[in-house]
């Protein structure tokens, strides 16, 4: 397990590398430099700047310059908001994002997986059609559709919650927010679930616990629920990732302060080096998160040793 | 004629007596490719899916001209307007009176069209890395299917963003920013099914019996990759124009005055307060398209891959 550990944590270096040098090397491929617009300032106050930015360094000190930093955390200083590093800026929104994406995870695993343990055991019940019908809308309607359409439904209509905006954490803008995303993941967990308990509850294990004479409560907590949990760990990684697509899609519709914001700001306003820093900043985390599913898939299914 | 040796065949159809209705020489061959039609056809969700797709298609690429509004012209007697008979706006205007059934239809005509080009050179990059990969195998292979990881374990509308963000906004820009992200699915699947083929027992035979490669290659591997070309293809197309949507629907795709899906779903989200028809037609337009190529991406594998129902 130790090894398998470490020979998974060391894979994960190069695809960070390969991300980050090619952002970079497409961050600096495009004409035109920082300090080129706008005012033009005097040739000594351009080359103390470009000093200070090692601009004067061929790019491979540049480069290697920018990992160092990358390196110590510092994911450089935004272009377009003056004063501001990326690091500033990315504490401010990072909390934001992670209690919305974060928390909906979380409540998602846990609707999904009762769901989808309630339709597979109820298979063809109202229940099970209500289940598949939602994984079926989560998983073809896009998320920027349903996002307008329940501002429309609970905050123009019913007026229930507030269309958007963010008042420190406070739960009446978490709400839509939330239940979009909780609606997108538990379409998938939901859907994996069912599938993958249906199949368990057919399995010879399963018929002679029935047989030897257990209530059905004990057969499916004690014996059914661990192996049908192991594909849905399996899919957590790719979830993670599309909800980073629709963490931006969602900050975007209800205009949240959280990274997915700032990433479309930045490139609406050609701010290079903040979305460089951000795309850095959550392929990271998306990484990491990968790396750990993986790790945890490799703990808890049996059949895979290292 | 089931088999050469004439008599074993009608001792056989003797021994099977009145069981066997048609005698065997009236029995048409059906090519595997007739089957899966037969089997395609029957799916009346897919057929369905399929016409109502036609004819979207049809409206998009038709309607713009017919209709008596241009995408792009106001008409000043009728702002945000609901939707009418009145001067043939029958989806409703904008705030500024464009028609939003033309803009819609020509939005359609865009991503449509996008869909198009950045799944057709997704799916073509796609075979041609895996079946490279695949055909060529060991450590090539390793190293091709390892950057196929990697951009798989990358978040891809962030690097989409960082791309239109350096790159620009042009469509074809759109088109090859999206295709980088769409291609590793079909790659994968066309590896995949390579390496099976290359080593079963009727590609082995071909050998032995001194067919070329490359007539192996054509007459035995592509035929036999196609059907799961066709299945990951339409698969590719909805995902491909919801990438569109998406980055459009960020601001960050298909610029005005020229529109899509993506953008016209924008712009009826933030007036949708006072007139939800803006949202509601290009949003159920774009759903109804995407469903419809679930549905003949779900038909098309039932028909095409018997062994996986």
């Amino acid at each position: 397990m130790w090894s398998y550990t470490l020979r998974r944590v060391l894979a994960t270096i190069p695809t960070l590398l390969a991300v980050v040098t090619v952002c970079y090397l497409l961050l600096h491929g495009t004409p035109g430099g920082p300090f080129d617009e706008e005012r033009k300032v005097s040739a000594a106050v351009l080359a103390n700047l470009q000093a200070k930015y090692h601009l004067d360094l061929p790019l491979w000190q540049q480069y290697l310059y920018y990992l160092g930093s990358l390196l110590h955390g510092d994911l450089g200083a935004s272009f377009r908001y003056a004063d501001w590093s990326v690091n500033e800026l990315v504490a401010k929104a990072l909390p934001v994002s992670a209690a919305i994406g974060g928390g909906a995870i979380l409540i998602s695993l846990f609707v999904g997986v009762f769901l989808g343990t309630v339709a597979a055991l109820r298979q063809n019940s109202a229940v099970d059609y209500g289940v598949m019908l939602l994984g079926n809308a989560g998983h073809v309607f896009p998320s920027f559709v349903i996002g307008p359409v329940l501002i429309l439904v609970f905050a123009v209509w019913l007026k229930v919650a507030p269309a958007g905006g963010w008042d420190d954490f406070s739960p009446r803008f978490m709400v839509l927010p939330m239940l979009l995303l909780i609606f997108i993941n538990v379409a998938t967990i939901g859907r994996v679930m069912r599938g993958s308990l249906i199949e368990v509850m057919h399995s010879n294990f399963i018929r002679t616990a029935r047989a030897k004479g257990l209530p059905m409560h004990t057969v499916v907590l004690r014996h059914a629920l661990k192996p049908a949990l192991l594909p849905v760990v399996s899919v957590m990684g790719p979830l993670a990732i599309s909800s980073i697509t629709s963490a931006i899609v969602t900050e975007s519709v209800f205009s949240l302060p959280g990274i997915g914001k700032l990433i479309v700001n930045g490139a609406a306003n050609r701010d290079y080096t903040l979305v460089l820093g951000l795309v850095v900043l959550v392929t990271v985390i998306a990484v990491t998160f990968n790396l750990l599913v993986d790790l945890a898939y490799a703990l808890l299914d049996p059949k895979i040793r290292y | 004629m089931l088999f050469r040796n004439r008599p074993r065949q009608d001792r056989l159809v003797a021994a099977l007596g009145d069981t066997l209705q048609t005698s065997p020489a009236d029995i048409a061959g059906r090519s595997p490719w007739m089957d899966a039609r037969v089997r395609f056809l029957r799916n009346k969700a897919a057929v369905f899916s399929l016409a109502l797709l036609t004819l979207i298609t049809v409206c998009c690429i038709a309607g713009p001209w017919l209709l008596p509004h241009a995408f792009d012209a106001a008409d000043w007697d009728a702002m945000s307007l609901p939707p009418t008979f009145k001067n043939a706006h029958f989806f409703g205007t904008d705030e500024s009176g464009r028609d939003l059934l033309v803009r819609s239809l020509v939005g359609g005509r865009v991503s449509l069209l996008v869909g198009f080009l950045a799944t057709l050179s997704a799916v073509t990059l796609g075979i041609v890395w895996g079946a490279t990969a695949g055909f060529i195998g060991g450590r090539v292979d390793a190293f091709m299917m390892r950057i196929v990881d990697m951009m798989y374990a990358v978040p891809y509308l962030l690097i989409a963003i960082l791309m239109v963000t350096i790159l620009g906004r042009a469509f074809y820009l759109v088109v090859i920013t999206i295709t980088v992200f769409s291609w590793m699915d079909m790659a994968r699947v066309v590896r995949g099914q390579t390496l099976s083929l290359r080593s079963r027992e009727f590609i082995e035979a071909a050998r032995a019996l001194g067919v070329p490669t490359r007539r192996i290659i054509f007459q035995h591997i592509v035929p036999n990759l196609l059907g799961i070309v066709v299945i990951y293809t339409t698969v590719t197309v909805p995902t491909v124009i919801l990438v569109e949507s998406v980055l459009s629907f960020l601001g960050l795709g298909i610029q005005e005055p020229m529109t899509s899906w993506g953008v016209l779903i924008h712009d009826g989200a933030s007036v949708m307060e006072v007139s939800s028809w803006m949202l509601l037609f290009p949003a159920g337009l774009l759903s109804l398209t995407l469903y419809c190529f679930n549905y003949i991406g779900d038909g098309l594998r039932d028909a095409l891959d018997p062994k996986e129902r």
